[in-house]
């Protein structure tokens, strides 16, 4: 027992060198920014503009997304149906949902020649666009609806099952219940919601690339992307990322202020038994919204599948090479990740009290966005070599540091948990660095490592972001190849596009998810 | 996911075959509409690699406009040894960035509206931008008044990205000066979407999504030629159309020179020039002897003809462009 109890051994060593080099990367990607960022210019009628609309369109798409998902949370919360579960999970599935299948999928019931126009049509209505404001807030409303949902859905579980019961002693009725009970809770954790949502619209991308049209309906990370690529405008980039960060601290800052600690691991399987709302009116209205929900986010998804499940067999050999880039990028990534994860985690299980300061190493990539990393990096790296030869690695390496946060919050309690549990079993018989890692915190966090390296997996192969700044247009990862084929309205090729990237993002989420419960350590 | 396992052994199997391959390669940089199947890349590609013993590689980057950003962005590290598809408009911008060396084609004999002498920049072809609509149209504008006041929707290109869209930024500068940015401003509600470059935007037109798009005089030839649809014209505006002449150039950087001399030489023969009417449904900068095909003679003829030279193009652009923002995003 040379080492003590507090020693970290090479494994922790490397987890402290992590926890220093990660916000090393960010800072200095920021840095480059600030250094090439153009400086006295002010703030140009287009740059107001795209911060305006980024900020409009986060706030309607939050405020929308919230209202809807009221009713919603409700109706999951008080009815028990056959198959609740399912549309319970379903509602985590649009996190690893390919932002570009989505809309692909909207544009196929939204778009110009899609069923709701075709519907329109034959009632002889004006047809409608999906195209600017409305587009963007549809799409974000259609990814964040079930994250409010899940969120509003876990307040309710939370008001205890005793004061429902004995509301309806007292004999209050819906109203009353929803003023002493429902009311008290909603103005918890609606702002929570509102605020969680609002930060992810305000980084969108891709929706805006595809739906945005024109600069009416650019958000500032677009605007970045057309400074870069239109332009080769790296002053200007720079300039509007540091707007971009400047949105992020401030958020950072309001959440901090309101955000209630992570809602996100509870469990959603039981419905509240309530005594009021069993009238057959009431029941209806609940069942309705549930279905409605249920075909808001399964048609575009639907409507992908049918176009594109026959198609997959002919698409073309550029499709399938895009396809074996992504994989590689996809596979990449989740290597650094639990590269850089599990060593942090290591030695924050070991140093308790240096945890707070390794996890927040980590959540440091929340402040910049995938694509003001990226942005940095282009900068640093130009000087050097041609930013396109590293399109894969950085994006690879982007990705990862952008799953980091979520992947520390959902493995350090486990590592540190084990450590509380067998550290000093462990310590009293002497286990080398490799060993404590095998038996002691893997063995007790392999569900969460496989949930991480599921997500890192399906969110950088579905990714289409930094990507965009970097790579050749001859030798596009899946997503780009499918924006590329939808711009050249090879619309049927992209639907089969779209269903392969699809059943990889979900795939390769299913395998490292279930397959790691399964490894016998 | 077994059939992906033929398609990765595929994809490494051509790789390995293009290493293996030691003729000199010529890479050209151009525009996304050039390499389509349907446009002139893959004929031109035939017909270059009957006699020059190498390979001619077309590599697709963006439209027009970005294809100049990508050159700036990758500088002397650039693969690229020609490019194809910058204009006039861009000419001034691209000799300022050093990037391009003389063409070395003398005595050119050429079939275009202008005089052209330029040592660096060739023309491979020209064409009016026009906006283009479906004959059922019923309320045609006739200039850029009229096409305003009206709830017409059209798709555009940015400017940033595209030659057409930069075309269309110039050619309402050109046309009306300092009223430009009211042009701008009464237009903004008729635009439906602005695209990145021109292939979305006529694809979203032949969709459906607007009543007209922004393309060329010579587009309704390939409705009617290739797909005996008459059914596409475009509308005659009476400012004048603006002009635009396509252009290629040679990479300083590049180590193919001779090869690019080469491929210049044949830029203006029949093998390259024959094909461009009905591929990239444009004028030939030189005209075959066949003349122009059947189906050309039907398309609109514009009175006045506008271009400004390219340093005014330059000089206009970047406040054209802050104005063209400051409408649209209104």
């Amino acid at each position: 027992m040379a080492s003590g109890p507090q020693s970290l051994g090479w494994i922790g060593r490397t987890g402290i060198a992590f926890a220093v080099s990660v916000p090393t990367i960010i800072l200095l990607s920021v840095a480059a920014i600030i250094s090439v960022a153009e400086a006295g210019s002010g703030l140009t009628s287009g740059d107001w503009a795209a911060l305006r609309f980024t900020i409009w369109q986060a706030t309607l798409s939050a405020v929308i997304s919230v209202l809807l998902a009221v009713p919603l949370a409700r109706a999951l919360a008080r009815r028990n149906f056959v198959g609740r579960g399912v549309v319970i999970t379903l509602l985590g599935a649009p996190f690893l949902l390919p932002v570009i299948v989505a809309v692909f999928g909207l544009l196929a019931v939204f778009g110009r020649n899609g069923v709701l126009n075709a519907v329109l049509e034959t009632f002889a209505f004006e047809p409608i666009s999906i195209f600017g404001l409305h587009g963007v807030v549809l799409a974000h409303v259609f990814f964040n609806l079930p994250l409010a949902t899940r969120f509003i859905l876990q307040g309710w579980q939370e008001i205890p099952a005793e004061r429902f019961r004995l509301a309806a002693s007292l004999g209050m009725d819906t109203q009353a219940i929803n003023r002493h009970l429902e009311w008290p809770m909603l103005k918890k954790v609606l702002p929570c919601a509102f605020v969680v949502i609002f930060a992810v619209c305000t980084t969108t991308f891709a929706v805006a690339l595809i739906l945005g049209g024109g600069p009416r309906a650019t958000t500032v990370e677009l605007a970045i992307y057309q400074s870069l690529r239109f332009e080769f405008d790296l002053r200007r980039a720079a300039f509007l990322a540091l707007m971009q960060i400047g949105i992020m601290v401030l958020l950072a800052f309001i959440a901090h202020r309101i955000l209630a600690p992570a809602l996100l691991s509870h469990r959603m399987d039981r419905p509240v038994i309530r005594w009021d709302g069993r009238g057959f009116a009431i029941r209806m209205i609940d069942y309705g919204v549930i279905v409605g929900a249920i075909g808001f986010l399964l048609m575009p998804i639907t409507m992908v599948m049918i176009q594109g499940l026959p198609k997959i067999l002919s698409l073309p050999a550029v499709v399938w090479e895009s396809l074996f880039r992504s994989l590689i990028v996809a596979v990449s990534s989740t290597i650094i990740v639990l590269g850089i994860l599990i060593p942090m985690s290591y030695a924050a299980a070991r140093r308790p009290r240096q945890s707070v300061w390794i996890e927040s190493a980590g959540l440091m990539s929340f402040a910049v966005s995938s694509l003001v990393l990226g942005t940095g990096l282009f900068v640093v790296i130009n000087p050097i070599m041609r930013p396109d030869m590293l399109a894969l690695p950085i994006t690879a390496l982007v990705n990862a540091l952008a799953t980091l946060p979520f992947a520390l919050r959902s493995v350090l309690p486990a590592f540190c948990q084990a450590e509380a549990d067998y550290g000093r079993l462990a310590d009293s018989i002497g286990l080398t660095p490799w060993a404590r890692l095998k038996f002691i915190f893997l063995q007790r966090s392999k569900r969460e490592i496989g949930f991480i390296a599921g997500l890192a997996a399906a969110l950088s192969m579905g990714d289409l972001g930094v990507i965009t700044l970097f790579a050749l247009p001859d030798t596009p990862t899946l997503p780009l190849q499918i924006y590329r084929l939808m711009g050249a309205y090879r619309m049927q090729e992209a639907a089969g596009a779209s269903v392969l990237l699809l059943l990889c993002s979900f795939g390769l989420f299913w395998l490292l998810d279930q397959g790691a419960r399964r490894v016998e350590i | 996911m077994l059939s992906l396992i033929p398609a990765i052994a595929l994809v490494l199997l051509s790789t390995g075959i293009a290493w293996a391959d030691d003729r000199p390669q010529l890479t050209v940089y151009t525009y996304d509409s050039f390499v389509s199947e349907w446009g002139p890349g893959p004929a031109v590609k035939a017909e270059f690699e009957q006699f020059c013993d190498c390979d001619l590689n077309f590599v697709a980057a963006g439209d027009g406009a970005s294809l100049l950003a990508r050159l700036k962005l990758e500088g002397e590290r650039s693969d690229a040894d020609v490019v194809l598809g910058l204009d006039t408009n861009l000419m001034a911008d691209a000799l300022d960035s050093n990037l391009f060396a003389p063409h070395g084609v003398s005595d050119l004999d050429l079939d275009l509206p202008i005089d052209w002498i330029d040592e660096i920049f060739l023309p491979f072809d020209w064409g009016y931008f026009a906006f283009v609509h479906d004959t059922a149209l019923s309320n045609v504008p006739s200039n850029f008044e009229e096409l305003a006041a009206s709830d017409l929707s059209i798709i555009i290109q940015d400017p940033r990205s595209s030659t057409p869209g930069l075309g269309l930024l110039l050619w309402v500068k050109a046309a009306y000066g300092e009223r430009a940015d009211k042009i701008w401003a009464d237009l903004a509600d008729n635009v439906v979407t602005v695209t990145p470059g021109w292939s979305e935007a006529y694809g979203l037109f032949l969709e459906g999504e607007s009543d007209m798009v922004l393309s060329y005089t010579t587009s309704p030839a390939y409705h009617l030629i290739a797909e005996e649809d008459p059914s596409k014209a475009a509308a005659l505006f009476s400012e004048g159309h603006y002009l635009q002449i396509e252009v290629a150039a040679k990479l300083t950087s590049t180590d193919n020179s001779e090869l690019a001399d080469q491929f210049f030489e044949f830029m203006l023969t029949e093998g390259f020039q024959g094909v461009i009417p009905t591929t990239n449904w444009m004028y030939p900068a030189a005209i075959p002897t066949a003349g122009l095909p059947d189906g050309f003679e039907t398309l609109i003829q514009p009175e006045t003809s506008l271009l400004l030279s390219p340093n005014e193009a330059r000089d206009l652009r970047l406040r054209a462009l802050v104005e063209w923002r400051a409408a649209l995003s209104r």
